[in-house]
């Protein structure tokens, strides 16, 4: 998110109907918006329409914006819930509700006891490493995504993602490490898997 | 991970790894690491892990999406040019 801007300033425009500042706030906040639509839903049709909804739900409710978290924070938490309206949607290909919360309450203790980190570093450069890791956020529990996507990936500071989310700040620490510990796993055994390739 | 003592270095891990663990903390996880192998390779894989995702590239914006909220917002005529 772009700080160096006078953020109020823009609110205040927004909120006097100032449609020059619609577009400007839609200039800073539109990317960082698509990129946690898309990371939370794995889908770009979605992310473009969870973007939408978000722009159209602020601006709407823009005069009861209080400040008391920045505008992109509040972008966020709203771009969130609009996802999570999509991400509860009834559908085949949806992990269900018990099994989201198994695996948030079940503590990850490690298994896989395998040092990766011998790999040439050039092994963990390429494409297809790229394609694994986002493949293995894309299946985190979806009670550990929004934390790991807000947190890691863009830059909000833990108290930015407890308001965001609504959770405590002690909440977003534990699933954040908890997110770190399940990718962690995740990607041992494909890791292993090309140390062995290497050694035969 | 077999004993109670790898369990709560455990728990410390990421406030280790972001420098935000107490001194008595970062030296019991270092004392604990040279005696306990499983240890020293899941806070080297777990370090691993978070330097590679960090290193992701971020997904882009397409133009033809900005161009139809926009359009969405009815706000084409505020669009800058890209």
């Amino acid at each position: 998110m772009n700080d160096s801007y006078d953020e109020a300033a823009l609110i205040a425009r927004i909120q006097a109907g100032d449609k020059a500042a619609c577009g400007q706030c839609i200039e800073i906040h539109s990317p960082a918006i698509y990129r946690l639509g898309l990371r939370l839903t794995g889908n770009e049709a979605e992310a473009e329409d969870i973007m939408q909804e978000t722009f159209m739900s602020a601006f709407k409710a823009i005069d009861s914006f209080e400040g008391r978290s920045s505008l992109g924070t509040w972008l966020y938490r709203i771009a969130y819930n609009a996802a999570l309206m999509r991400l509860r949607r009834p559908s085949p290909a949806m992990v269900s509700v018990e099994e989201t919360l198994s695996y948030e309450t079940q503590a990850i203790v490690p298994k896989q006891l395998f040092d990766w980190c011998c790999l040439p570093e050039e092994d963990f450069e390429d494409e297809e490493v790229r394609i694994e890791l986002e493949d293995a956020i894309q299946e985190l529990p979806e009670s550990l995504k929004a934390v790991f996507i807000m947190r890691e990936l863009e830059g909000l500071s833990t108290a930015e993602t407890a308001v965001a989310l609504e959770l405590s700040k002690g909440a977003v620490k534990v699933r954040l490490h908890r997110a770190r510990l399940w990718l962690r796993e995740r990607l041992t055994p494909y890791f292993a898997a090309r140390v062995e390739s290497l050694e035969v | 991970m077999k004993v109670e003592m790898c369990q709560d270095m455990l728990g410390d891990l990421s406030d280790y790894l972001d420098g935000q663990a107490t001194e008595d903390i970062c030296a019991e996880i270092e004392r604990h690491m040279t005696n306990c192998e499983d240890c020293r390779i899941v806070v080297n894989t777990f370090e691993k892990t978070i330097l590679l995702y960090r290193d992701l590239p971020q997904p882009a914006l397409p133009d033809t999406a900005r161009q139809r909220l926009y359009q969405a917002l009815d706000l084409e005529a505020y669009q800058p040019s890209s």
